[in-house]
């Protein structure tokens, strides 16, 4: 299957965790889905990291969660929160790029 | 004791609540009402200015409820983080509220309050002993770093708040806090299971967040039991679903199995949530892994300097299609003006909406370019005054600038505002974010009470 993550996710969003990293949550609607895109490991570093043009070693972790059929992403912060040159000090608009991120599962 | 109740009005004090909601929640027979005050997501402008991100009214209006409601049915009322950040102007500023009320209402009860600035000689002196360590990503700290901050706040865990309840206090108001811990204090002093007391802490902190539908202004309550403890959003329209609550279990943390705090960390590997009814969920098995030491975490911030910003948009064409190199020679031109005036240590910046304005710290990844722009112009320098002098400068550099192509004559900014500049004062930066070790979890948090008979 392929499908845009707007598709087969109910919740997509970004959010500080603490001044210096920045997380990603996304939701699946249904557990089926959730756990083929887990079983092909669809979401990995390496393609989020190509996804927000980032090096693989600022991802902080990358966790499955079954009990949420969710998957979250955390990462060092580019900047930390509110520093010069800031442009969304919650971090709360920077999951766009998920939005229409193709999955192959 | 076989079961304790927690009444969580609302996730940040300020943010109000249903009074039916609340009553609701006090019907259930509470022993205690608790909420946060407190958060770093508003950045690092209101611990270093001393002020509150949230309104003194509206804090004063959900407070005056909860202290007098718990002190008719005599429990205590716990407030962790006064004023958004827990620095000392900020317990002071909540403290002044408390006191009003107290005035006003007539009211007689014991006030704890707990202090979490910190004084930097001891920071210092810990940093010399090696018992400070970065919480990555932030860098390793030196004795600069302390000397820079304006203030810094340690957070604390639930000890404070026990002793505290162990002096008979009826409010405590407390500086920075391990957000749960203001919710988990009672439960651990009577002896329940504290990974389960603090996982209930780390969702009734965000109040009726984990509801469904959510919301950051309702209430949530909570029942702790020996094994378990169950959740129930007070509006009758939300309800807490298996997977409300699992979904929250993600919100704002790095990892959702691990989660950290002031001596040790809530692990959530054997959680369990089950859907008792409609309306409740029951949380099994979550664990506190206590760390060989007790860690509390710092935040601090130093001043970078004052800011100034004016706002303008762009709907030429032409323009927009060369915005990046008029924004370079408008800078070098800012630059130029002021070198040998002795203007040289600021920092402009151009934010500009419409071009990858939103996620500018990611480059790269967006290409599509809006019909129009707005530019946020933005000086940063030693004082307002230089502030001022850049940020107009650049302002009125853009708008007369004579780029390659230019057919509009007239002028190229369009300006929502006149005055076009704004002052927006002090600039800060976080630069302490670091763990410390203690001994004591309560000797950095010292305790003064004060009572209070018929509001005196």
């Amino acid at each position: 299957m392929k499908n845009k993550l707007k598709e087969i996710a109910s919740v997509i969003r970004s959010k500080n965790s603490g001044p210096y990293e920045l997380t990603f949550d996304i939701i699946f609607k249904e557990f089926d889905i959730y756990n083929s895109v887990k079983k092909a490991r669809s979401i990995t570093k390496e393609g989020f990291a190509a996804l927000y043009n980032i090096e693989i070693d600022q991802i902080v972790s990358l966790v499955y969660f079954d009990p949420a059929k969710a998957v979250k992403i955390t990462i060092v912060r580019p900047l930390s929160s509110g520093a010069l040159g800031e442009s969304d000090v919650y971090g709360a608009q920077q999951h766009a790029p998920l939005v229409e991120w193709e999955l192959d599962y | 004791m076989e079961e304790l109740r927690v009444l969580s009005p609302t996730a940040i004090l300020g943010y109000g609540f249903p009074m039916e909601s609340f009553e609701e929640g006090m019907r259930r027979e509470p022993h205690v009402i608790a909420v946060d005050a407190g958060s770093t997501d508003p950045g690092p402008h209101y611990l270093g200015s001393g002020k509150s991100f949230t309104d003194r009214n509206s804090v004063k209006r959900d407070l005056e409820i909860m202290i007098m409601a718990g002190l008719e049915a005599a429990i205590p009322v716990i407030i962790g983080s006064a004023g958004g950040s827990g620095g000392a102007p900020h317990l002071e500023l909540t403290f002044e509220i408390i006191k009003e009320i107290a005035k006003e209402k007539s009211l007689s009860f014991k006030l704890a309050l707990i202090q979490s600035e910190q004084d930097k000689e001891v920071i210092k002196e810990k940093l010399k002993r090696g018992e400070i360590e970065p919480l990555p990503p932030a860098k390793e700290l030196t004795q600069q770093d302390i000397e820079d901050s304006i203030r810094v706040v340690a957070q604390m865990g639930e000890e404070p708040f026990i002793e505290a309840l162990n002096q008979g206090a009826d409010v405590i108001l407390a500086g920075r806090s391990y957000d749960p811990s203001v919710f988990a204090a009672l439960a651990i002093k009577e002896g329940f299971d504290r990974g389960l007391a603090m996982h209930m802490g780390k969702i009734l902190e965000c109040a009726a967040i984990a509801a469904l539908p959510g919301s950051g202004s309702d209430s949530m309550f909570g029942y702790l039991r020996r094994d378990s403890f169950i959740l129930e959003p007070l509006a009758k329209e939300r309800k807490c679903t298996t997977l409300s609550v699992a979904a929250h279990t993600l919100y704002e943390k790095s990892n959702p199995y691990h989660l950290p705090g002031p001596g040790g960390a809530i692990d959530l590997h054997q959680s369990t949530f089950t859907q008792i009814n409609e309306r409740q969920v029951e949380v099994k098995g979550s664990r506190f892994i206590p760390t060989d030491n007790y860690f509390v975490k710092l935040e601090g911030v130093k001043r970078v300097g004052y800011r100034t910003v004016s706002c303008a948009a762009v709907k030429d064409p032409i323009m927009i299609s060369q915005i990046d190199s008029i924004v370079e020679s408008v800078r070098k031109r800012v630059q130029d003006n002021f070198e040998a005036y002795g203007i040289r240590e600021f920092f402009l910046d151009f934010k500009v909406y419409g071009k990858n304005g939103v996620m500018s710290m990611f480059e790269g990844v967006e290409e599509r370019v809006g019909h129009e722009l707005l530019i946020i112009i933005e000086a940063v320098a030693d004082s307002q005054e230089h502030a001022d002098t850049i940020c107009g400068f650049a302002r009125s550099t853009m708008l007369h600038f004579g780029y390659e192509g230019r057919i509009s004559t007239a002028g190229n900014l369009a300006f929502p505002f006149s005055p076009s500049d704004f002052k927006v004062g002090e600039v800060f930066e976080f630069n302490l974010y670091h763990l410390m070790k203690v001994d004591d979890p309560t000797t950095l948090f010292p305790i003064n009470y004060i009572t209070f008979n018929k509001g005196k």
